[in-house]
């Protein structure tokens, strides 16, 4: 039986990134094309490249339906141990990362154990790792900022890939950049005609073709946008690549392991996974583990742009993250969201800095105008999905 | 002329097109005890949410005369303004809260509005719990330091604080033991002595005998007859005719062409003791077995314990102290965790697939491979997509479920067609033996068929099938042979031949007795 089915690309999968490029032209519009430039373009990779990497692990402690509160606190205390390890001891980076990582371990392995095997409610837990870890930080680095770090460490957060620079218009324009816009714009449509391939290979519907154009288009568009003002600065943010790797990571997870499908049914329905042979209190265990790791990942890069640590780094870090999962279209109860939604969300909560900060709103107005969006932007999903029930 | 306090007329309620009550009639006189009897879904619930407001006047045709006006209750608060109380079998008091506060709760003792008079509410607690014969009771406490019995009587004279007139208790002994039934049993005649009307709810036919004046048999819906006690009309077999008197047409397809082969699953000597309690004995040396190819039902009234020895048995997720041996195949089986289940065969599909089955805002697909995923549909952790796709259409073609495509939600799903994704879920982790635990409930008459259809298949592809159900004509138009439960014991073991809606209601009757 040959039959043509055709569906609509689903809109609203992809409203978050219209409001992201939304919000982007409006603050275009009021700083008249400051927030356009490219030196611009770069910060805004670079300042939340760890609100992205928080985002990422928060979005598996949201889809249980639940939040990790400590993560802000945590990015504070694995710089701390960056800085004691590099300044205090003199040790090589390495060992300092590695260290970090391990307190970052050890943290979300405290977490997993008293929210999965003991059965306290994650809130609680973390509003404890919350108090402990920030006063931990300010104990062990005697409330003092230690720095600077040496430049191979600062390299993780503020360096860039090596450039091919060649001349454009007033300046120079970097050819790597360009060369992986390319080769991303080629996988972008090689995933489109897999999709194709595969859809009609099961016979499911098929989007018209028009749409996929419209919607590779757009997405190549701003690949470009990114990487060609990338190359007019300073090249690739070694930063950028460390997202790269763990998005793409945790997106493998979330849609392609079992594992990480369990966190799925296990925030849609505890009792039925549990019923289905899923150890749930495993699964809890391993999402708050994780969520220490990537908060280590994030304490590290932060410690590195700053090149010090301070026992205020990380400060609300965790709403950041929190807000970036829930803007980008996570379910409140759980069981809902993408990865690709955080970053997102995440990207949303950083263009409203960035922009307003060039603006130049007070960082109180701004927490204001960050609040309204994340209440807009949550409200305006759960209504538009009641509508449809 | 009789005094009726409460005329029910040809009350019709349907549901999406499902007809719950169809033409009732319900006469109630004043100051009597009437019982209404029926098996579980023959409407009694419904036809008591109807009187109450629960589903409010205008959601059903016919007249519901109270004191001989038409009433147009829209709410509980409502009816209970007209002195209308609904009892419910599962207890509506705060668990945590202390007596006296669960006693006003609602209907608050207040000086000044809004401020709560806690002198007032203390001294008040005492004298309604004096009048459902507790004394001694320290109101302060939390209700849960109290057992079931109490709480049963303390919601019964929270109704009384609310000048009620009418009191009706659905099922009010289910949870409770033989003697703390007979206490609420008098304390319902004491209430009749005081002109309060009482209707009451319930399977058990020697407490009914024992306080009722009238009894109403529903069955499908409909009234069947009103049995007075006074003319001598009263006895079990009368009631239980009543109750199941119902042709049976051809709601069930024929099993054609299984052969039964040896025994492949058996639980023996299974004792478990109640979560809440481990001292309550639930299910106490159970032993049954299962040929491959057999159908064999669990019969019984609710609250018997099937649901329970099914969950027990199913990765322990009943009950503690759990004891028995559990042999698949004949091999003795370690069922402590749902995974050495399905890993020794296993499969139970539960009897509410809303909470313990499906994961709503899910596709069928990941419905279809939640319990098989990890050990047929990736590698190495890493999920095979396009094999889970190829099984979910499979199936989806195979049961026959009816979607667009297997991307839609589960939750958008009819409840026949959720019942049969739970299913696929099940068939999926290929067992040998299938428990069913209410398979067919609240699902249509055309949906039920093709789960019976299911059931058929399953049989005849060798497996083991165990069916739960509180429908009896099911059990009978699907089972080789029924174990009968009652009160956590086998009560006993019908063959096909033998099993009929009669024997089933004799086999509880004769345990009840022997018990009692």
């Amino acid at each position: 039986m040959e039959n043509k089915k055709t569906v609509n690309v689903d809109l609203k999968q992809y409203g978050m990134l219209f409001l992201l490029i939304v919000i982007y032209l409006i603050f275009a519009a009021l700083t008249k094309g400051a927030t356009l430039k490219p030196a611009n373009i770069n910060n805004l990779v670079m300042q939340n490249g760890y609100v992205v990497i928080l985002a990422v692990g928060m979005l598996l402690c949201c889809l249980t339906g639940n939040v990790d509160l400590g993560v802000g606190s945590l990015v504070a205390l694995t710089g701390a141990v960056c800085g004691i390890v590099m300044i205090d001891m003199g040790l090589n980076m390495w060992v300092a990362i590695l260290l970090a990582l391990l307190a970052g371990c050890a943290s979300g392995v405290f977490v997993g154990f008293f929210v999965a095997y003991l059965g306290i409610p994650p809130f609680i837990t973390t509003l404890a790792t919350w108090l402990m870890w920030r006063g931990l930080t300010y104990t062990v680095l005697q409330a003092q900022t230690k720095g600077p770090f040496k430049e191979d460490f600062t390299f993780i957060g503020a360096g860039f890939l090596p450039t091919m620079k060649i001349p454009f218009g007033n300046g120079t324009l970097d050819l790597v950049s360009i060369i992986v816009a390319i080769v991303i714009s080629v996988l972008v449509i090689l995933a489109e005609f897999k999709g194709i391939a595969t859809k009609k290979k099961y016979n499911l519907a098929q989007n018209p073709a028009w749409q996929l154009v419209a919607k590779d288009a757009v997405i190549i568009f701003l690949v470009f946008f990114v990487f060609f003002n990338l190359g007019r600065n300073a090249g690739i943010p070694f930063i950028l690549v460390i997202l790269a790797i763990i998005v793409g990571i945790y997106q493998f997870i979330t849609a392609n392991t079992v594992a990480g499908r369990q966190i799925y049914a296990l925030g849609g329905n505890r009792k039925a996974a549990d019923l289905s042979g899923i150890d749930t209190k495993k699964v809890f265990f391993w999402v708050y583990a994780n969520s220490g790791l990537t908060a280590a990942i994030a304490g590290i890069v932060l410690a590195s742009r700053n090149a010090s640590a301070t026992p205020k780094a990380g400060d609300g870090f965790e709403m950041d993250a929190i807000a970036s999962c829930y803007i980008g279209g996570t379910a409140v109860a759980g069981g809902a969201g993408t990865i690709m939604g955080a970053v997102v969300g995440a990207f949303i909560m950083g263009v409203l800095n960035n922009g307003m900060s060039i603006f130049g709103w007070s960082t109180d107005i701004q927490k204001v105008v960050k609040g309204a969006v994340l209440l807009a932007a949550v409200t305006a999903d759960l209504l538009s999905k009641r509508k449809k029930n | 002329m009789s005094d009726y306090i409460l005329e029910m007329n040809h009350i019709t309620k349907e549901f999406s097109g499902v007809k719950a009550l169809d033409d009732v009639n319900l006469k109630v006189e004043r100051g009597e005890i009437h019982a209404i009897c029926g098996e579980n879904g023959a409407g009694k619930s419904t036809l008591m949410n109807v009187l109450s407001g629960v589903y409010p006047f205008g959601t059903y045709s016919g007249d519901v005369v109270y004191n001989g006006e038409i009433n147009k209750c829209h709410s509980l608060r409502d009816s209970e303004k007209k002195g209308i109380v609904i009892i419910h079998q599962e207890l509506a008091l705060s668990p945590l809260l202390s007596v006296a506060e669960n006693m006003f709760m609602g209907n608050e003792r207040t000086s000044a509005k809004g401020v709560i008079n806690w002198a007032a509410t203390r001294q008040q607690a005492e004298e309604q719990l004096a009048k459902v014969g507790l004394t001694g009771i320290d109101v302060n406490k939390p209700v849960n330091t109290y057992g079931v019995g109490m709480q049963q009587l303390m919601e019964i004279g929270k109704a009384l604080a609310k000048n009620v007139e009418l009191l009706i208790l659905d099922e009010p002994t289910a949870a409770l033991n033989d003697e703390e039934s007979k206490n609420l049993l008098d304390l319902m005649l004491g209430l009749k002595e005081q002109g309060i009307t009482c209707i009451m709810i319930s399977h058990k036919l020697n407490e009914i005998e024992y306080v009722a004046d009238n009894i109403t048999i529903i069955r499908d819906g409909k009234t069947i007859e009103t049995l007075n006690k006074a003319s001598g009309e009263v006895n079990e077999d009368r009631i239980i005719k009543g109750m199941v008197g119902r042709e049976l047409s051809n709601r069930y397809p024929v099993r054609e062409g299984v052969e039964i082969g040896e025994t492949i699953f058996e639980v023996k000597n299974w004792n478990v003791f109640t979560p809440e309690d481990a001292n309550k004995q639930r299910l106490k040396d159970i032993n049954i077995h299962v040929r491959a190819g057999e159908v064999v039902g669990l019969a019984g009234l609710m609250g018997a314990g099937r649901t329970e020895l099914a969950m027990s048995v199913f990765g322990h997720n009943y009950g503690q102290k759990i004891s028995g041996q559990v042999f698949v195949h004949g091999q003795e089986v370690p069922t402590k965790t749902v995974t050495q289940c399905i890993d020794n065969k296993l499969a139970y599909v539960s009897e509410d697939r809303k909470t313990y089955g499906l994961i709503l805002m899910q596709t069928i697909r990941e419905n279809s491979v939640t319990a098989a995923r990890k050990k047929y549909f990736s590698n190495h952790g890493v999920i095979k997509k396009n094999e889970e796709v190829i099984a979910a259409e499979e199936y989806k073609k195979k049961i026959n479920i009816k979607a667009t495509s297997i991307e839609q939600t589960a939750g958008s799903l009819s409840g026949g067609n959720q019942q049969k994704v739970v299913l696929a879920k099940w068939m999926l982790t290929q067992p040998d033996v299938l428990i069913l635990d209410e398979p067919t409930r609240g699902i249509d008459v055309g949906a039920k068929y093709e789960i019976y259809c299911i059931i058929n298949d399953l049989a005849r592809a060798g497996k083991a099938v165990i069916v739960i159900s509180s429908e009896m004509p099911e059990i009978i138009g699907t089972c080789d042979r029924a174990y009968v439960l009652n009160e956590g014991e086998i009560a006993g073991e019908l063959n096909k031949e033998e099993i009929t809606q009669e024997r089933i209601m004799q086999c509880i009757m004769a345990h009840n007795r022997k018990n009692g």
